[in-house]
């Protein structure tokens, strides 16, 4: 319970100026980036500078029972860090410190407030990067992104945030700090705690400290814009490419009806009567290989009655990158309201995904534009919805359900990159299982006895 | 005849449909100059937006003394808006918000709320009616010398301490001694000067300038002594009764005028001429006048290079200038191309860019003295990066800006002179006719 005494402790442990309690200021706590999941005002907002402070925390969360939920920037798109059950949010926004670049080790090792970009722009000046890039990345922070196991655009070719995880500090739900991993590329000690904690949605223990896998930025990178009259010669398009050991650091896709929103609010350029259209962007350390992997694609989509462009300068490449990042903006200005999905299936089957897509608007006279990263077969449905509208609302929820279905049907996952949270969990068994929710359930009881660490999330502690 | 309007400005249920659009994505966060400071949700515009969404369900009342001084703590720089995905109006919900604690409260109640951030109620008053007015009563003659705050200022806001400075004064305005017409032979165009109140009392010389650059490139200039502040400072505070009274007091004078053109000097009184007008004045009989004068607003810069037939500086200015952003003649009249244009078709002249030219310099009006601390903040920033360039000058579209950007040096330390562009562009025609060329 959060009451006067406790508001007090929180303030002696994190000084008066750390400590939110007006109820004008905790109703900005109340949300994150999901559409349609409850909001609830937190019962304080803490801000830590320091290991110790969170530590005195739990300790104090411990005895009173009271729920904790951490919170990076809150860009988050499956509530992650919504206070459901009220209690403290601890905003990570005060413990964003750089703490080191080792460019011999090739490691970043980061407090968890350390927005992703600004770690991008610190390791740039040793010619390295820190490849994971959400969508969010001018806002959201590296603890964030470790808790929601966050994707992005390049991850067919890097990967995702688990690949860049080597070690953290964090401190257990009964107060321990625990460290583990570190700067060595090997490290089988223990259990493998970094991929148990990355993808945790803070609800195992509070990540305190980061240790980030660097590599080496690639000089060279060329990117094409391609178009398709059908829909199977894009998903064609897409498998041949790996086929012939292409692997692009982008390789994007937007349907017909993205693309005609697109054109009509960006007016790009781009054909309307296309039914597909894919962004490639291939990239690397030598120009010859980069040049070779280029022909290669474009032998690929001239193969598959596909119609190109192809970016010589970098002013170019922008304009083709222009199409993809207004995506979003142009279907949001359509409806008041947008729901982006990221139902994730095997590359072999986007086709069948984007087709399942179309039946299921077309069935429930709903608008979804469909985009997202075809290489690693995440796609992201985007309904346009009036949420003042409860007619629509409702069918727009029967769609979404089909949607996740159709996904699990076709051997794909609820969720490519934005994680459980709440918005996902009564789906959760349909894809693991009774016994997959009992082990869930057993670890989290393990690690959290008194269920205190973000309760309501990715764990559904009942039937 | 008043049409019955029902704008954001009048009932706030007409905002549902500007909140609604808001996706919580947080973009706004990388680029709100009071977030960057604060880190707080309730600094950036979503925190705002959910606060809004928070009245409407009457989850919290308006007059919240900690929502108002929430909902006051922006500088509506719009650097929010250009970042949005989903195209949210922020600056019509974060005035109508405004609007609506003011219509409930009153005036008074907002200066009083605000006033638990400064320190001394009527003093505040007499400050933020000598603010409103951006008048220079800020000096007292004896101090005048030494630019220090007069004494009840300092009682006021934490900014005025031992280290503020005011620039320096003018005992004329400058349309107590600016022709009403400047006429020239062989005309290329007429165009109306709209001074704005900062250039007016404070940098009349910016005024001068203008006159001397458009009679150099041949334009006829009316300057109506008569003509009235932009409205800005009263439409942030709320007082959206005051604006479009000021706004439609404005067009008639601009009417009366047989003016082609309207010539700024600052971001946001062209701003407020050719963006909020339209806005206020929906659903008034104003409206299609407000559209039709806004279309032929233009900030000098763009005037000069897209409206007439440019002269070319000639003259040598020997200077390495810097430009800064001014968030509204960027943000909201979306000029940033062509000051710099101008800036080096000067010869001798060398522009170099600072690190974040259209950061917030932390003015945002009366902000600075209403947030000193966050304004403080965001202000020293700004004076870093000008030091980092090592230029001799700054340059910047926007007296406010001026002054601002003039006190945060002179507090951290800097030696670089602050101007306008267009003093530059004097300049450099002045040492044409004196043969430095």
């Amino acid at each position: 319970m959060i009451d006067r005494e406790f508001i007090d402790k929180c303030k002696n442990i994190f000084g008066h100026e750390n400590v939110l309690t007006e109820k004008a200021e905790l109703i900005a706590y109340s949300y994150d980036a999901t559409p349609g999941i409850p909001r609830e005002t937190p019962g304080v907002v803490v801000f830590p500078e320091n290991t110790k402070q969170i530590q005195e925390l739990i300790f104090l969360a411990r005895q009173t029972k009271t729920p904790i939920y951490p919170r990076g920037a809150g860009t988050s798109l499956s509530g992650g860090p919504v206070p459901l059950s009220k209690g403290v949010v601890i905003s990570f926004q005060k413990m964003n410190k750089i703490l080191e670049v080792d460019p011999d080790n090739l490691t970043a090792t980061v407090q968890p407030g350390v927005v992703v970009a600004e770690l991008n722009t610190a390791v740039s000046k040793f010619g390295l990067l820190y490849p994971p890039d959400p969508g969010s990345m001018a806002t959201a922070t590296v603890g964030g992104t470790v808790a929601e196991n966050a994707g992005g655009l390049r991850g067919l070719k890097y990967g995702v945030t688990k690949h860049y995880i080597m070690g953290m500090e964090v401190v257990m739900p009964t107060g321990e700090v625990f460290r583990f991993g570190g700067k060595t590329v090997k490290n089988v000690t223990a259990y493998d705690f970094t991929h148990l904690f990355v993808g945790s949605e803070g609800t195992l223990g509070i990540v305190t400290e980061i240790i980030c896998k660097l590599i080496p930025a690639p000089k060279y990178r060329k990117a094409m814009i391609a178009f398709f009259d059908r829909l199977e010669d894009a998903g064609k398009t897409v498998t041949d490419i790996v086929r012939n050991h292409v692997i692009p650091a982008t390789l994007e896709i937007m349907d017909k009806v993205t693309i005609q929103t697109v054109e009509n609010f960006a007016k790009v350029g781009l054909p309307t009567d296309a039914e597909a259209l894919l962004l490639i962007e291939v990239d690397g350390m030598g120009k010859d290989s980069v040049e070779w992997e280029a022909e290669k694609c474009v032998e690929i989509i001239k193969q598959n009655n596909g119609k190109y462009k192809i970016a010589e300068t970098d002013s170019e490449r922008d304009s083709l990158w222009q199409a993809r990042r207004a995506a979003l903006p142009a279907l949001a200005q359509v409806k008041p309201a947008t729901i982006l999905e990221d139902a994730t299936v095997p590359r072999t089957k986007l086709v069948d995904m984007l087709i399942g897509v179309q039946n299921i608007a077309q069935k429930y006279g709903l608008m979804i534009g469909t985009f997202g990263h075809a290489g690693d077969g995440n796609l992201h449905p985007t309904l346009l919805v009036d949420p003042m509208n409860s007619e629509e609302m409702a069918k727009v929820h029967k769609a979404v359900d089909e949607i996740f279905e159709t996904a699990l049907s076709l051997g794909g996952t609820l969720s490519g990159e934005h994680g459980i949270g709440v918005a996902k969990l009564k789906y959760l068994k349909n894809e693991i299982g009774r016994s997959g929710i009992d082990t869930m359930r057993r670890i989290k009881q393990a690690l959290d006895p008194d269920n205190i660490l973000n309760p309501g999330k990715l764990v559904p502690m009942e039937d | 005849m008043t049409v019955s309007a029902k704008t954001v400005f009048d009932d706030l249920e007409t905002l549902k449909k500007e909140l609604i659009r808001c996706m919580k994505c947080g973009n706004c966060m990388s680029v709100c100059p009071i977030y960057n400071v604060e880190k707080k949700e309730s600094s950036v515009a979503r925190g705002k937006i959910a606060l809004g969404e928070a009245i409407l369900s009457e989850n919290i009342k308006i007059d919240d003394e900690t929502l108002v001084k929430l909902i006051f703590n922006c500088l509506v720089c719009k650097s929010c808006m250009l970042a949005c995905p989903s195209g949210v109006r922020f600056d019509r919900i974060i005035l109508g918000l405004r609007s609506a604690i003011v219509k409930k409260k009153g005036i008074p109640f907002v200066k009083k709320a605000l006033f638990g951030l400064l320190r001394n109620s009527e003093l505040f008053d007499k400050g933020m009616k000598a603010f409103a007015a951006m008048q220079g009563l800020f000096l007292s003659a004896e101090e005048e010398k030494k630019r220090k705050p007069r004494g009840f200022l300092r009682g006021i806001s934490s900014r005025f301490d031992e280290k503020f400075i005011l620039p320096e004064l003018s005992r004329e305005s400058f349309r107590d001694r600016s022709k009403e017409k400047e006429e020239v032979s062989l005309p290329q165009a007429t165009a109306l000067f709209f001074t704005g109140c900062s250039v007016n009392y404070l940098y009349p010389e910016v005024g001068d300038d203008l006159i001397y650059v458009l009679k150099e490139n041949n334009v006829t200039i009316i300057t109506p002594k008569k003509q009235n502040c932009c409205g800005m400072p009263v439409m942030v505070h709320g007082d959206i009764e005051t604006a479009r009274e000021i706004a439609k007091k404005n067009i008639d004078i601009f009417e009366k005028t047989e003016a082609q053109y309207i010539v700024t000097v600052c971001g946001s009184c062209g701003s407020a001429l050719k963006h909020e007008y339209p806005i206020i004045l929906e659903n008034t009989e104003y409206e299609e006048r407000a559209k039709k004068w806004a279309q032929k607003v233009y900030d000098i810069s763009v005037f000069l290079l897209k409206v007439i037939k440019f002269k070319e500086p000639k003259g040598k200015l020997n200077l390495k200038v810097t430009y800064h952003d001014s968030c509204h003649l960027k943000k909201s009249m979306k000029v940033f191309n062509e000051p710099r244009q101008l800036l080096k078709m000067i010869p001798g002249l060398t522009l170099v860019e600072m690190k974040k030219p259209d950061a917030c310099c932390g003015s945002g009006g009366s902000y600075h003295l209403t947030y000193a601390n966050t304004s403080l903040k965001i202000a020293k920033e700004k004076a870093e990066d000008i030091k980092a360039t090592q230029a001799n000058v700054v340059c910047t579209g926007c007296p406010a800006c001026m002054m601002e950007i003039f006190e945060s040096l002179n507090r951290f330390g800097g030696n670089c002179h602050v101007t306008h562009t267009v003093s530059l562009l004097a300049k450099s025609y002045k040492n044409e006719r004196a043969g430095n060329v």
